[in-house]
């Protein structure tokens, strides 16, 4: 190769590795601020702010959706499958909104670590499945879970 | 084995070479694309959370997909016109500008209108959005700086750099629902792993997917032919082609 050229190949790969290591330790330095949302976990550990505007996401706990019959009052728990916080948000929630589902919930943390939400967005997942599909691995769920309780008394008795 | 790269890289072997298959990629391309365009739209079972707004996916991803896949094309062409000073490279660099940025626009519009009837807004400045939004404007600054300079060779070794500097944003972007906690999903379709996603809608969009890289081939290897007759317009051949084989097809 000839030798000017060997040194403008050696010049962009320099340029092209040694913005890549910036950004990635700038990165890496920000990732907090990157992240969207604070997880139901650092929020228990103490580690989101209060009284601060943030974000909290995480999946609805199934059940735990109460909508108030007078007004658009709604409360709803969100978990990371280790710590739980509670949402109360006043307003319209997205139509894909849903128990089990993922949500994003925009608002400020009370000093009784309930989070006063102002807007919730719904966080689809990857999955993409057609209704009979879902509709059957809906039935499947219930045998098994049927099946298992049912092993269960026996074992009792 | 020089000798052909060196052929391959001579504009005139280039628009001659490509005039004869343009016609076929194109066929391909709107093959692949009018049957997954029937198949996704029509064909494709409903999702059952999202009913039938799903299925922007078939214009969404395929956009995305080569909005990345054109930035490495762009960059790896703007880097052969550093290293090798080589015409052709500078010219599919300039021709991979525009087309990207247009891939970068779509993707962003279409998902914003998937967004807010799946999530409730439009737009969110979360890390995959956003660095999407990075790779619009890098788009945009090389496109730019190509004409910034008087001086041809210049313009064109600044928008080279640039879009050198900004490869960094391709797999911050592949990767971002994945290191950061982001409102967008993680990715359907895996290299490692099977697609989350089940057959029937996935096949329409692999063609789909197949589809868009033939229309981006399409679309840069006719703005090369054009960049090409502009570069090259006071040499000979060009002025023959326009002049005196007006009617012989190239």
């Amino acid at each position: 190769m000839h030798p000017l050229r060997r040194y403008r190949l050696t010049m962009v790969i320099f340029i092209v590795v040694m913005t890549s290591i910036a950004v990635g330790l700038m990165s890496f330095a920000l990732r907090k601020n990157i992240n969207l949302f604070y997880t139901p976990s650092s929020v228990v550990l103490g580690e989101a702010p209060i009284n601060v505007n943030i974000r909290v996401g995480g999946m609805v706990v199934e059940g735990s959706l109460i909508r108030a019959e007078d007004s658009l009052l709604s409360i709803f728990k969100v978990t990371d499958g280790v710590s739980e916080v509670k949402v109360q948000h006043e307003g319209i929630l997205p139509d894909m909104f849903a128990e089990g589902g993922g949500a994003v919930a925009t608002g400020k943390l009370d000093e009784n670590f309930i989070f006063i939400a102002s807007t919730v967005l719904a966080k689809h997942d990857e999955n993409y499945m057609p209704p009979e599909v879902t509709f059957a691995m809906d039935e499947a769920r219930l045998h098994t879970k049927k099946l298992n309780s049912e092993a269960g008394s026996l074992n009792n008795n | 084995m020089w000798q052909w790269f060196h052929r391959l890289a001579s504009p005139r072997w280039f628009y001659q070479a490509s005039g004869k298959f343009l016609p076929w990629i194109s066929m391909l391309g709107l093959f692949f694309i009018s049957l997954g365009l029937v198949w996704g739209l029509g064909f494709a079972p409903q999702d059952a959370k999202q009913g039938n707004s799903f299925r922007i996916i078939y214009i969404h991803v395929p956009s995305s997909f080569l909005a990345l896949v054109g930035y490495y094309i762009m960059a790896a062409a703007g880097a052969i016109a550093i290293i090798w000073k080589i015409k052709l490279a500078d010219m599919v660099m300039k021709a991979a500008a525009p087309i990207g940025a247009a891939f970068t626009f779509v993707a962003l519009l279409t998902g914003a209108i998937w967004g807010k009837p799946t999530w409730g807004t439009y737009w969110i400045w979360d890390a995959r959005i956003t660095s999407m939004l990075i790779l619009f404007f890098l788009y945009l600054g090389v496109i730019i700086l190509q004409s910034s300079y008087e001086h041809k060779g210049l313009s064109s070794k600044a928008a080279a750099l640039l879009a050198l500097v900004g490869t960094v944003n391709i797999p911050i972007i592949y990767k971002s629902v994945d290191w950061w906690y982001t409102l967008h999903q993680p990715a359907t379709i895996r290299f490692t792993e099977a697609p989350s996603m089940h057959p029937d809608m996935f096949q329409p969009l692999l063609v789909m997917i197949v589809g868009f890289y033939f229309l981006y081939a399409i679309a840069l290897v006719a703005s090369i032919r054009v960049e090409i007759l502009h570069r090259e317009r006071r040499t000979k051949w060009v002025q023959d082609l326009v002049f005196t084989n007006k009617n012989n097809d190239p």
